[in-house]
């Protein structure tokens, strides 16, 4: 790696133990499960409307549930088989929504799909048709918060997008899987960047990768070179991946209260949403795969899978070498911002980027004691905020002084809660405050 | 020496005196007045500042009660009727009156019928537990059992059952101030009129779900099933969501609901014994 | 399979913790405790045992017994509270003084508030201002360094600052002061003074550990021993005849102790940046004020409580810097 200045964001921030145990992992390919169950809601927005019925035959990337309205996206079958049932199913929200669950039957493809390995680099279509490619794949973001991506193509009136930002940077300990992608595809990549470059109408890009992983700097700087993109190398902070973080650090701009990257000119998407672009536009593959990491302390083999969406966790952990026996937590996505799973029965979803196990001695929380004022939460909050104080007002339902004092300003990064020497539970306080706030600002704006 | 002591004790007692003087006329310039009924009000009423009229404070429920026009909206639940026509006759206004109520928790999800199937280690609250998922038992609609109901009373008239894992009311306590129904965020507890000798027929459950999925869950749901709604001769049954709910306005309590519901989700509270054929035939061998 | 653990993010934590912080703390005293062993024998060994055990008692009954809560006294403030009590006591004081001492730092300085994380105003100061006020003469005699087995009948003599407070309204500062130990021996703690408040250069090496550690931050010294070195700085140009150098002040009394140690006191102190930074400020201010124009020789420890009590303002109006400006709600 060519020794280059590292950039990272100025406030807050902690340094969890990395413990990327599947890096280098090369990414394999998950044998199928018996039944896959596929959710209307597996994106930020309205439920996918379900087209189709018990006893129907589908195809992989067939379409099985329709965009409702301009936040949705559409939602393809990922095997071929029978649809046994249209009901509501658990999921890792831990709630039971919505889904289609299918008899998997063979891995028949709809024709009209590439299947070839073949790079494809010409981009022949247009920024309005790769938008269009986008809507109809189905493509969320991958990094874990689901947004529908082409809302994101979508520059709203009276703003202009200046810079692309490709989040590469992966700062939750244990997940690997955009490592991976970056080592594996960095061809398909470079294309996904500059199709998404077209379909902004932007003529920058950075890709942005932490320290930890050089090997992917290097490879990527090496694919980049000639090109308007350009690969920047990050500090290892956590929350480095957060968007705002992201484009403080790159750009050195901060995305204003209540705002979006777009208001300071730039649009950020994840490398997983970039290389599912890439198959969407290049290969007219829809959004029916993702790779995810499967990993912990005491798991027989970490790795890096490229699952089907749909497929149940069970069956991903069992292939990566059987639950392991002291195995007390099991988290759909990284240990700062995942959420722990109450059974093994729920399916992967778009927005799974890993699955960690966690044992029994690591699991639980410790005793909760009075906050001794150490100001270690405010130090390390990228937002700014006073976690402490949040926790107090929160206890006593002092929900407007909390607007006041920004709470919906905070990301979730959970830096608070990881860093609290009295081990006080800040940020499930604080997410009660912002669900309270959020309600208190709906119903003003609806007098 | 003494010139001193004398200088200063002057210099402070005028001091003294003209601040006493600018703050008599200050107060009286700047004097709100207040109707005087107020306070007399204020001293009748039960002083437990609970809310459950819906002002902050019985101060504040006094004024409404000396200012408003109509008493429509007006009523002290701890106080009660008794209470209320006190203060009525105190105002020389006509007394209201209302049912008495009392709350009712509608889960009965204790670990014998309803399994925990993880276990929760999150903040001890319900209203943080809700928002993160369903529950140790798996129900959406069930009771969490960590005790937000019982924080919220006023009149220690909740507590928490470590067995069942489920909350309890005390009746007599109980002023259906509401502060549980609030404080639920589950909306499990429900105010419902109060019975002669504290006698209750309701549906204990809110689970919305589809039978199949509820009874999978816990095994005292209500499925939806209707055999309550068909056999209810005052009509006071109704059917919503997969779910029963007893009008406890319309209800003559009459029983024949609690047994024909398959799941013995309809609970009868404070009645006697069932004379079943068995306690029939034993009454006859002791004649 | 057993049942999994279900709770809200994030699901891995720093590993910090009260006891960690309290003992990391008390570890960066001990080259502190080991020099002032050095200079003041055993008397210092007596007062600061009976201290730290007293403090550990009181906290202990009055937590079982009066307030009935689970006794937390081995989570290492309350021997902090004891240590730095002792620390800033002279060595020759009778143990029965240091018990009232530390009834009143626990007692009425933390306990009285509801424990640990409730106090408004530092325990330890607390206890020595409590006994300050109650035995003027034996808080204001102070051992001569080297006298090893001596406890209360040690040989006494005034502190630099109590020297130059009296010499000053006579003779020129520079002239006292040239017959004052030389600044090596100020820095080193060969001097009269509390046991613990001597030594600047062990409590900087105490300093430099806690910053290592992350116990404390920078703002607090710093603003302190600056705002001194600056106010004292421009009254000895001033007048250098009247006002003693800058670097006498700062190696004097208990200030090194105070800006260190007690005001970095977690509960009792801001929690910004900016808080910290005007803070520090008024405290140096408030104890050249008092040292200078005040009653006593030495005001820290007045100054330290006073801004103990502007803490919650400091917290209620002074907010950190916000990521991103706040867009107008339209």
């Amino acid at each position: 790696m060519r020794s280059m200045k590292l950039k990272t964001f100025s406030m807050g921030g902690v340094h969890p133990p990395e413990n990327k145990l599947s890096a280098g992992r090369e990414i394999r390919e998950l044998s199928p499960s018996d039944v896959v169950v596929i959710p209307v809601s597996q994106h930020l927005g309205t439920p996918s409307k379900v087209i189709v019925e018990r006893g129907d035959q589908v195809k992989v990337g067939q379409l099985i549930a329709r965009a409702e309205g301009f936040v949705s996206t559409n939602i393809h079958a990922s095997v071929s088989g029978k649809v046994s049932k249209v009901d509501i199913f658990p999921d890792s929200s831990g709630y039971r929504r919505l889904a289609v669950q299918i008899k998997v039957n063979g891995d028949e493809w709809v024709e009209t799909i590439d299947r070839s390995g073949t790079l494809v680099k010409e981009i022949s279509l247009d920024a309005e048709e790769i938008r269009k490619r986008i809507v109809e794949a189905g493509i969320v973001g991958l990094g874990g918060a689901t947004f529908p991506t082409h809302v994101k193509l979508t520059t709203p009136r009276g703003k202009k997008a200046e810079y692309l930002i490709v989040n590469g940077v992966e700062c939750e300990p244990y997940l690997t899987s955009d490592h991976a992608l970056m080592m594996e595809r960095s061809s398909a990549l470079l294309v996904g960047i500059q199709i998404m470059m077209k379909g902004l109408g932007v003529e920058k890009a950075i890709l942005g990768i932490e320290s930890n992983k050089p090997d992917a700097i290097s490879r990527m700087q090496e694919i980049t070179r000639g090109t308007a993109i350009s690969v920047q190398g990050l500090k290892v902070k956590y929350p480095q991946g957060g968007e705002k973080q992201l484009v403080k650090a790159l750009l050195n701009r901060e995305v204003p209260s209540g705002g979006l990257p777009i208001d300071v000119g730039v649009v950020v998407f994840n490398v997983g949403t970039v290389h599912a672009a890439y198959e969407a536009v290049q290969k007219n593959k829809p959004l029916i795969e993702r790779v995810v990491t499967v990993t912990g302390k005491y798991l027989k083999q970490p790795s890096n899978f490229r699952v089907r969406i749909g497929t149940p966790v069970s069956h991903l952990i069992e292939q990566a070498g059987g639950l392991p026996e002291d195995t007390a937590k099991v988290i759909n996505g990284g240990p700062m911002m995942g959420k722990a799973l109450a059974s093994l029965d729920v399916p992967v979803v778009k927005g799974t980027s890993g699955i960690v196990l966690i044992s029994n001695e690591e699991a639980r929380r410790k005793a909760v004691i009075q906050c001794i004022r150490c100001t270690r939460c405010v130090q390390v909050c990228p937002m700014g905020l006073e976690p402490y104080l949040m926790m107090n007002l929160a206890e006593k339902e002092m929900f407007e002084r909390m607007e006041t004092e920004r709470v919906l300003d905070c990301i979730e990064c959970g830096s608070c809660s990881y860093t609290c020497p009295s081990s006080r539970p800040l940020l499930d306080y604080i997410r009660l405050g912002k669900a309270e706030v959020a309600k208190l600002v709906r119903s003003r704006k609806a007098v | 020496m003494n010139q001193i002591i004398i200088v200063t004790i002057i210099t402070l007692v005028g001091i003294g005196t003209a601040a006493a003087v600018i703050l008599y006329f200050v107060a009286q310039r700047f004097k709100v007045y207040e109707d005087p009924r107020i306070d007399e009000v204020e001293e009748a009423l039960p002083g437990a500042n609970c809310g459950g009229c819906g002002y902050a404070g019985c101060r504040a429920f006094a004024e409404a009660l000396v200012k408003n026009e109509s008493w429509d909206d007006l009523y002290c639940p701890v106080g009660g009727n008794e209470n209320m026509a006190k203060v009525a006759e105190l105002l020389g206004k006509e007394a209201v009156e209302q049912a008495p109520q009392v709350a009712v928790v509608r889960c009965y999800g204790t670990p014998e019928f309803r399994a925990r199937t993880n276990e929760y280690d999150g903040a001890p609250t319900c209203a943080i537990a809700h928002q993160l998922y369903a529950g140790e038992g798996g129900c959406p609609h069930g009771c969490l059992g960590l005790g937000d109901c019982v924080v919220a009373c006023d009149f220690d008239a909740i507590h928490m059952n470590p067995a069942t894992g489920l909350p309890e009311v005390v009746d007599d306590k109980c002023t259906a101030c509401g502060a549980c129904v609030e404080a639920c965020p589950r909306d499990i507890i429900e105010l419902r009129k109060k019975n002669k000798k504290d006698r209750k027929i309701f549906v204990c459950c809110i689970n919305e779900e589809k039978g199949a999925v509820a009874i999978k869950n816990c095994k005292v749901a209500c499925i939806g099933c209707s055999k309550c709604y068909d056999v209810c001769p005052y009509d006071a049954i109704t059917m919503n969501n997969n779910l029963a709910y007893i009008d406890p306005v319309k209800c003559k309590l009459c029983r024949k609901c609690v047994v024909v519901c398959p799941t013995n989700a309809i609970h009868e509270i404070n009645f006697p014994p069932r004379k079943t054929e068995k306690t029939e035939a034993v009454e006859e061998e002791n004649k | 399979m057993t049942r999994l653990i279900v709770s809200p993010s994030p699901h891995t934590y720093s590993g910090e913790s009260v006891p960690r912080l309290m003992y990391g703390v008390i570890i960066s005293l001990l080259p502190a405790f080991g020099v002032s062993v050095f200079y003041f024998g055993i008397g210092m060994l007596i007062v600061t045992t009976v201290s730290v055990l007293t403090c550990i008692l009181f906290e202990y009954l009055i937590q079982k017994y009066i307030l009935q809560t689970k006794p937390s006294h081995l989570d290492g403030s309350a021997i902090l509270t004891g240590l730095l009590l002792a620390f800033c006591l002279p060595a020759n004081i009778p143990f029965w003084m240091v018990i009232i001492g530390a009834l009143a730092a626990i007692g009425i300085g933390k306990m009285t508030f509801g424990g640990l994380g409730n106090n408004i105003f530092n325990p330890a100061l607390v206890g020595r201002v409590f006994l300050f006020i109650s035995f003027p003469v034996a808080m204001t005699s102070w051992p001569e360094p080297g006298q090893w087995m001596q406890y209360t009948d040690a040989a006494t003599g005034a502190t630099p600052l109590a020297l130059m407070k009296e010499g000053v309204a006579m003779r020129p500062a520079g002239e006292i002061l040239s017959e004052m130990p030389s600044f090596l021996n100020l820095f080193l703690g060969n001097m009269m003074g509390s046991s613990g408040e001597v030594a600047a250069f062990a409590l900087l090496i105490g300093m430099c550990y806690m910053l290592y550690r992350r116990i404390i931050t920078w703002h607090i010294p710093v603003s302190i021993l600056g705002s001194v070195f600056i106010f004292t700085g421009i009254l000895w140009l001033v007048n250098p005849d009247q006002f003693a150098n800058p670097l006498f002040h700062l190696l004097t009394g208990g200030l090194m102790l105070g800006a260190i140690y007690m005001a970095t006191d977690y509960v009792t102190s801001p929690m910004t940046g900016k808080g910290m930074l005007i803070y520090g400020a008024g405290i140096g201010v408030v104890t050249v004020l008092i040292r200078i124009f005040g009653a006593y020789p030495e005001g820290v420890q007045f100054a330290i409580l006073i801004f103990n009590g502007f803490t919650p303002l400091l917290n209620k109006y002074i907010k950190p810097k916000r990521f991103g400006k706040e867009v107008a709600h339209g």
